[in-house]
């Protein structure tokens, strides 16, 4: 079933919740097949070594992720959110970006933070509950994970009117890149950023992960009408694309980064993806959606068919197929470790950095609770801890 | 020492236009602040002199001037923000609280946003309902923000440069029925010889009985302690400025002084910053208090319309009635 394009809004509950896009809207370069398909607006020229990097990306985000699932339900982490089946969009647009520009993700793009440098188990102290976040943004060109939904697209947009403030808008440019999800397309403050980045053309991509479920509440609760086509009535381009083509998502975020850099202003691309996880760890989402959705999607898994693709056409042997799975296993094995090494933080650590400058009420807090720690009997000082 | 006369508005306005000159990072932006120059005025004439792309007519939405005033500042700018009215800070609340506040510390230190939100607040101005209204507290519970509120121009104009300065988020509070209070300003003075703005200023001395105060209650107090001498009471008159944190050792000292303590504010009194401030200096100045700690402010109610707000506002009467409880004891 298509979704309604009518203004007669489906009625709650009567709307399919993964209603397939027309074909004609979807930018596909590579079919769930593993074939490769051509686009007059989106020409992608990827050497064979490109492609299998690609692959190994794909691979080693999967496992990173499927681990961290395992180190939630070990007790290791708190909580995790799950990527698995978005690997494509976020490989796929994390690779077509400078080391100038800045991400701004929301808590799901681990994907987009490897690609971007930030360790594994950086990623993993948010959930493990040590830190708030685990890197320096500014190293990595990738904001920190924000967790109130939408939020990060007005960053990204402020941050863009920055690049135009500092004359970084040309060939030479750079460009803010603010990914969120179809639920957060209902936050005003997603609809605040687009009429921001419209207004000022800022230069910003607005990168829609759809993967049809926010939490429990199907696509058809956030809008009757497919979401790129929303960019329109801001008065910027809009785009879907097959988020589970990892070609396609670069070739469409590549063309929409060098407008941005360039001056052309902001677009919004929306990933048609699917969530095969739970929405997080803690989420059953037998209780609201069907297996056979699950198993369709399955049929048009991002990694599988850049498998195909390169045993159809050759690109790589056997050696580096089971080559990127020792790696992969290396790593899950790695971030096991890493996991379990990352200290506690020490009591006093609460009152670090709550403001930059001194404060006299931290600072009193500050002072009564390490005094409160040495009152007990054995106590070390305030210091060591 | 040269002086300027200056309103309250003004002397805002000529510090942010000293502050935009010496540095180019420092961005306006709000609802009408550009060619209008803000509906008090109080931005009137910097887009001129600095262009549109320093002083930013934003779209009419009040989280994405917080939230994009956030990204900015992630680029290395200093944006100073205008929120039209207090009672409409609310749609920003979100951005204020969940992002600026919590930024620095989810950054561990590797992000500083020096992002000032300047708020017109309070009321006595005979305005419809959301322009009336004192939201300080709900900043102040914030852990992450700074506080402030100044009373009077001199202030004003200092204060709001010290804001500008400061690596930490600021909302400042402006008197929006004080704006046209005037005050005697030496703007050739350098900026470090101002009072520091985190400290409290003592505006009226005395020895009988403290009144804290901040923002438009200042004047209100200082009336008060005029009227309280004439029946032969010395009232000092405590201007806290500084809201988040509050200069305790000021408020204990003069405490400590007087023995007894009225606290003033137009926002209502339950739940306030008055029951903070009575907790504390409770805890720190129990022997030598005359007297438990009086508040006097706004009811529990939402703010009243214009035609009540008299009765409503915490006036030179309500405050020195509070004084006379106090003083009674």
């Amino acid at each position: 079933m298509s979704i309604s394009t009518s203004n007669a809004a489906p009625v709650s509950g009567q709307a399919s919740s993964a209603a397939a896009p027309e074909p004609e809207e979807l930018v596909q370069l590579l079919t769930p097949e593993g074939e490769r398909r051509e686009h007059p607006d989106y020409p992608l020229d990827l050497s064979p070594e490109e492609i299998r990097g690609l692959y190994r990306d794909l691979v080693l985000v999967r496992r990173f992720d499927t681990e961290a699932v395992f180190l939630q339900r070990q007790g290791e982490l708190g909580l995790w959110p799950s990527l698995l089946g978005q690997e494509a969009a976020q490989v796929g647009s994390a690779r077509a970006l400078h080391g100038h520009d800045m991400v701004f993700p929301t808590y799901r793009e681990h994907g987009v933070a490897m690609c971007r440098g930030v360790r594994p188990e950086q990623l993993l102290e948010l959930f493990r509950g040590v830190s708030h976040g685990g890197w320096n943004p500014k190293e990595h060109g990738f904001h920190l994970y924000t967790i109130v939904i939408g939020s990060q697209t007005l960053h990204a947009t402020g941050y863009a009117m920055g690049i135009q403030r500092d004359g970084r808008v040309g060939a030479e440019g750079e460009a803010a890149l603010a990914y969120f999800g179809d639920g957060a397309s209902s936050q005003g403050d997603v609809n605040e950023a687009f009429v921001w980045a419209s207004v000022f053309h800022a230069p910003v991509v607005f990168f829609c992960q759809n993967n049809q479920w926010a939490i429990s509440a199907p696509l058809a609760k956030q809008s009757p009408i497919p979401l790129y086509r929303r960019a329109a009535g801001f008065g910027f381009p809009g785009v879907r694309v097959d988020g589970n083509d990892v070609f396609a998502c670069l070739a469409v975020t590549r063309q929409a980064m060098r407008a941005a850099r360039e001056g052309q202003g902001p677009s919004l691309i929306e990933a048609f993806t699917y969530r095969m996880g739970a929405h997080t760890t803690n989420d059953d989402p037998t209780r609201y959606r069907l297996s056979g959705e699950l198993e369709e999607w399955k049929l048009k898994d991002p990694i599988e068919r850049l498998r195909a693709y390169i045993a159809r056409e050759g690109l790589a042997g056997a050696d580096f197929l089971s080559g990127v799975d020792a790696e992969a296993e290396e790593l899950g094995e790695q971030v096991r470790r890493a996991c379990r090494e990352l200290p506690d933080p020490r009591p006093m650590e609460i009152f670090d950095h709550v403001y930059a400058e001194p404060n006299s009420q931290v600072d009193e807090e500050r002072e009564r609770f390490a005094a409160y720690l040495d009152s007990f009997e054995g106590a070390e000082h305030e210091g060591d801890r | 020492m040269p002086t300027t006369t200056l309103t309250l508005g003004r002397a805002l306005n000529a510090g942010m236009r000293r502050a935009m000159e010496a540095d180019p990072k420092v961005l306006v932006m709000g609802e009408d602040v550009g060619k209008l120059g803000g509906v008090f005025r109080v931005t009137d004439g910097l887009q001129k002199d600095f262009g549109e792309d320093r002083v930013v007519d934003t779209p009419l939405a009040e989280s994405g001037i917080i939230g994009t005033a956030i990204g900015l500042a992630l680029r290395g700018y200093r944006p100073l923000c205008e929120i039209q009215f207090d009672g409409f800070v609310f749609p920003a609340a979100d951005q204020i609280i969940t992002q600026l506040a919590k930024m620095h510390m989810r950054s561990r230190g590797s992000i500083r946003l020096p992002v000032v939100i300047r708020i017109p607040f309070g009321g006595g101005i005979g305005a419809v309902e959301h322009h009336s209204e004192s939201p300080e507290a709900y900043f102040a519970h914030t852990h992450g923000l700074r506080v402030v509120a100044c009373a009077n121009a001199v202030d004003a104009y200092w204060m709001i440069q010290q804001a500008i300065a400061c690596d930490d988020p600021v909302v400042f509070f402006e008197p929006k029925r004080r704006y046209y209070d005037k005050g005697e300003i030496d703007e050739t003075a350098p900026l470090e010889s101002a009072l520091p703005m985190g400290a409290a200023r003592v505006a009226r001395a005395g020895t009988d009985l403290t009144i804290a105060c901040f923002g438009p209650m200042v004047k209100t107090a200082l009336e008060a302690a005029a009227a309280a001498e004439e029946e032969g009471r010395s009232v000092e008159v405590l201007d806290l400025r500084s809201l988040s944190p509050i200069d305790y050792p000021a408020l204990f000292d003069s405490v400590r002084r007087t023995g007894r303590l009225v606290v003033a504010h137009e926002a209502p009194v339950a739940y306030g910053l008055g029951g903070e401030i009575a907790a504390r200096v409770t805890e720190e100045c129990f022997y030598q208090l005359e007297a438990p700690v009086i508040r006097v402010g706004g009811f529990a109610t939402p703010y009243p319309p214009a035609r009540l707000e008299e009765h409503y506002l915490p006036d030179l009467d309500r405050v020195l009635d509070a004084v006379d409880r106090s003083l009674s004891h």
